[in-house]
């Protein structure tokens, strides 16, 4: 019975705790990974992106989404250098209406341009959600997470826009398109309210 | 366009303090080192970016790259901390990262080159750590034999990739680590 109570007294020793974790790493990425799922304006432009991708084909298909990550990191260093940009979340929402207007139209312009263009909003996307760390986060681990996110988006923009060959697929298209501008100007109206 | 390059420059050279922390395995130094690579993106990015490019140039690049990586990271290591350049780190991560991106021909001396400077670098940054815990040796051993596995498996694998779809998606993940390279630059200038 004594050896029993020795058994559970020791049981209840208080003992220091060791458990020493590592700042912010795991809540860093996770938050990476969720921001850009997290914001519709910047899920539609980034899906926006896949599908006219997609529809352009290669090499398109592949080079606006190695484009898009890029800037928008450019975009993001701007932030966090302290570089203010005009209109943030107006050209973003601007970035849904003209990337879906692409797709609506089943646009063709020349590589170049369609790399500018995607560019071009890229940098607002990144200055505004890259630099939202959250406190206690570690910032390469929340810049990890926050790019595959996006690259995730545009493989899943792709993958939806392989529906394009065939006939009724091209039409599902545009008028995911036409959703895409929609939800564009419901944002651009939001943000100049 | 000169002013530019020199302020670049200026940049790449600027010493901050190192963060360069060594995980504690409970295993010992060697163990130490040897996690060390896996914990730290900051340490494994341009080196998985690395890995990427010579295996895309091709068995000769790895085979070159496979030896003086670790042996340079070991070197920088052992040889005593220096002082620490994050800027240049993420601008070689950077770089890294967009010429897996590009996949344009390059000549064997400047990949060979990339990797040494690139031990050399952040050889140097553990060093600091590995001087503080009094276990450079086996320490910066441990990290180098991480870094020969990652070269040999990655690298071996790029190489022996055919089919184009699974090119297209190396050069992918380099344009993702370069953007990860220009965040890492951003977070440099925030510290």
């Amino acid at each position: 019975m004594k050896k029993h109570l020795f058994l559970v007294c020791l049981l209840l020793f208080p003992a220091t705790v060791f458990a020493h974790t590592r700042g912010g790493e795991a809540l860093g990425f996770v938050s990476g990974l969720h921001h850009p799922v997290s914001g519709w304006d910047h899920v539609l432009a980034m899906v926006a992106v896949g599908l006219w991708g997609a529809q352009l084909g290669p090499p398109a298909v592949w080079l606006l989404p190695v484009t898009f990550p890029m800037v928008m990191a450019f975009g993001g260093m701007l932030g966090l250098m302290g570089v203010q940009l005009p209109g943030i979340e107006a050209c973003i929402a601007l970035s849904a209406i003209a990337l879906g207007l692409m797709v609506l139209r089943e646009a063709k312009p020349n590589l170049w341009a369609a790399a500018f263009l995607v560019g071009f909003f890229a940098i607002f996307h990144g200055h505004a959600h890259g630099t939202e760390l959250p406190p206690g986060a570690n910032g390469l681990l929340y810049s990890i997470g926050f790019v595959v996110a996006t690259g995730t988006l545009h493989a899943v923009g792709i993958s939806i826009g392989t529906i394009h060959r065939w006939p009724k697929g091209r039409v599902a298209l545009r008028v995911a398109g036409a959703v895409v501008m929609a939800g564009g100007g419901f944002f651009l109206w939001r943000a100049l309210a | 366009m000169r002013r530019l390059l020199w302020l670049l420059a200026l940049l790449v050279v600027i010493p901050l303090p190192a963060h360069a922390h060594l995980m504690n395995t409970g295993l010992g130094p060697f163990y130490d080192g040897l996690a060390h690579p896996f914990v730290s993106p900051e340490d494994l990015l341009p080196v998985i970016a690395l890995a990427c490019l010579a295996g895309l140039r091709g068995p000769r690049f790895g085979r070159a790259v496979l030896f003086a990586l670790p042996a340079a990271w070991l070197a920088s290591a052992v040889a005593g901390p220096m002082l620490p350049l994050p800027f240049a780190t993420a601008f070689m991560t950077i770089a890294l990262g967009a010429m897996v991106a590009a996949d344009k021909p390059l000549p064997l001396w400047l990949v060979v080159g990339g990797a040494v400077v690139l031990g050399l670098l952040h050889g140097s940054g553990n060093g600091v750590e590995l001087a503080r815990q009094k276990s450079v040796f086996l320490g910066a051993g441990g990290i180098a034999v991480a870094l020969f596995v990652v070269v040999s498996m990655l690298a071996g694998q790029v190489t022996s990739v055919r089919a184009a779809w699974a090119r297209i998606v190396v050069r992918v993940a380099g344009s993702w680590i370069a953007a990860m390279g220009l965040f890492m630059l951003g977070w440099s200038v925030k510290r």
